[in-house]
């Protein structure tokens, strides 16, 4: 008999409302939810660029090669190091995020306000140095490789860079490389000391390089352009899938972390404002820290398969 | 919403923290641990790490399953290995600890991490095999039709 009381009891508990099995808001429960989605996005886009690396396994770039720049040290590659303090700002940001949280659980609004203040800042450098790689990292590498200003021939020649200030809207040119085909082309031909090296990869793993007979007929047969650095068409390290993919992962990364900077700095002013302090709960700031979490740990994983494997 | 209790324990409870504010910045020491470590690796790259532990089996099923079990190891390079199990580790405390994901329902965990981790390995595997096939094609055959 008392065991079907007991059971009665309950399920009023369960039935009647106003219990929360999961101990979560709806509003946490739906981040978590859009956290999972926004996790499968991302995956799909890693999966995507794993299944075109092993595509071309033969002719994907070595990263170590691509990101070899860093601040103020012209010409010495460092590679990783960039990279590596682009994952501390964002960790560290992680870190003065989930402080605030903490703060925001015992409603200490001038540590919230100033946790969350030095949580955008990082987000901002961390977007900062995004730019600075995009701009930067593919340029110019150095080692055994030779410049192509170092050996190509000056010639005269009549090709300019076409701008919108002579043509019409919506077109434009290619962009002129220092060196045209032809004076790279001639000035290859010229130097005995100079061997073609190209994308694919021997067994070892190192880019394969072509004796100097080789090197003649495959620059008169197969050459057709001067390359420096990379864009969404052309690599010059190895197949151009690897930039669309890391121009794309990352951009898209890029703007999530935009994004975060954007809602941690409206949660920001109400924090400031004292909305919560009225409300008498920082849930919101747990909310966008779940955000800028996810944002750090897809990086994470970004860092991983980009940089590293 | 009154918050609920907070573990101040990580490594299944062989470090405790006093507070939750100390157990954020061991958090944080043990990620910048691991990113360094991963960072010299990378710089690094021993050569002895570059070559797999072990090679194929040959012949008939039993060694085909051996090949898709033992997988990681056969044809992976150990270094790559130990960066993806360093980065599921890192990812393990960021969720566990900075999400408070520990702190969460079992339920809610579930939820979250089993979805996830489920869809995720399939689409991994889905797609890797496939673009390995599609790499022996281009490699061993003749391919007119460029996909």
């Amino acid at each position: 008999m008392e065991t079907t009381v007991a059971t009665t009891a309950s399920q009023g508990d369960v039935w009647g409302g106003g219990n929360q099995p999961l101990r979560a808001s709806y509003g946490k429960m739906m981040m978590w939810f859009f956290i999972v989605s926004d996790a499968l996005t991302f995956s799909g886009f890693l999966a995507a660029y794993g299944f075109s690396r092993f595509k071309f396994v033969d002719a994907w770039p070595i990263a170590d090669e691509v990101f070899t720049h860093f601040p103020f040290l012209h010409g010495v590659p460092a590679p990783m190091f960039y990279v590596a303090f682009m994952t501390f700002i964002l960790i560290f940001s992680s870190v003065t995020m989930v402080l605030a949280v903490d703060a925001g659980h015992k409603m200490k609004q001038s540590k919230v306000a100033m946790y969350m203040f030095l949580t955008i800042i990082g987000g901002a450098v961390f977007v900062g140095s995004q730019a600075w790689e995009w701009a930067t990292q593919f340029l110019d590498t150095e080692g055994n490789r030779v410049a192509i200003g170092s050996f190509a021939e000056s010639m005269h020649s009549e090709a300019t860079e076409h701008e919108p200030s002579n043509g019409i809207w919506f077109m434009s040119g290619n962009d002129q490389t220092s060196y045209n085909f032809e004076e790279v082309k001639a000035g290859f031909l010229a130097n005995d000391n100079l061997l073609i090296r190209t994308q694919y990869l021997d067994e070892n793993g190192h880019p394969t390089v072509l004796s100097r007979e080789a090197s003649i007929a495959k620059i008169k047969k197969d050459g057709k352009l001067v390359v420096e650095g990379a864009n969404l068409k052309r690599n010059e390290y190895g197949h151009p899938l690897f930039a669309d993919f890391f121009f794309f992962i990352t951009g898209f990364h890029g703007f999530h972390v935009f994004s975060g900077v954007l809602i941690n700095i409206i949660i920001f002013f109400n924090v400031v404002i004292g909305t919560y302090e009225r409300r008498k709960s920082y849930e919101m700031v747990e909310k966008v820290g779940l955000y800028w979490h996810f944002v750090d740990l897809v990086w994470v994983f970004v860092f991983t398969f980009f940089y590293l494997v | 919403m009154g918050h609920h209790e907070h573990s101040l324990a990580i490594f299944r409870g062989r470090l405790k923290f006093k507070s939750i504010e100390q157990k954020i910045w061991g958090v944080f020491i043990f990620l910048s641990i691991i990113t360094i470590v991963e960072v010299i690796f990378g710089i690094i790259k021993p050569q002895s790490l570059m070559v797999p532990f072990m090679s194929s089996f040959e012949g008939g099923f039993m060694a085909t399953m051996a090949n898709i079990f033992l997988s990681p190891f056969i044809f992976m390079k150990p270094l790559n290995l130990i960066f993806i199990v360093l980065t599921i580790v890192k990812a393990y405390y960021i969720t566990w600890d900075f999400m408070h994901m520990r702190d969460e329902t079992k339920a809610l965990r579930r939820m979250v991490v089993w979805t996830a981790i489920f869809l995720i390995c399939y689409l991994i595997l889905i797609l890797l095999v496939e673009g390995d096939y599609i790499f022996e094609v281009y490699k061993n055959n003749y391919v007119k039709f460029d996909f």
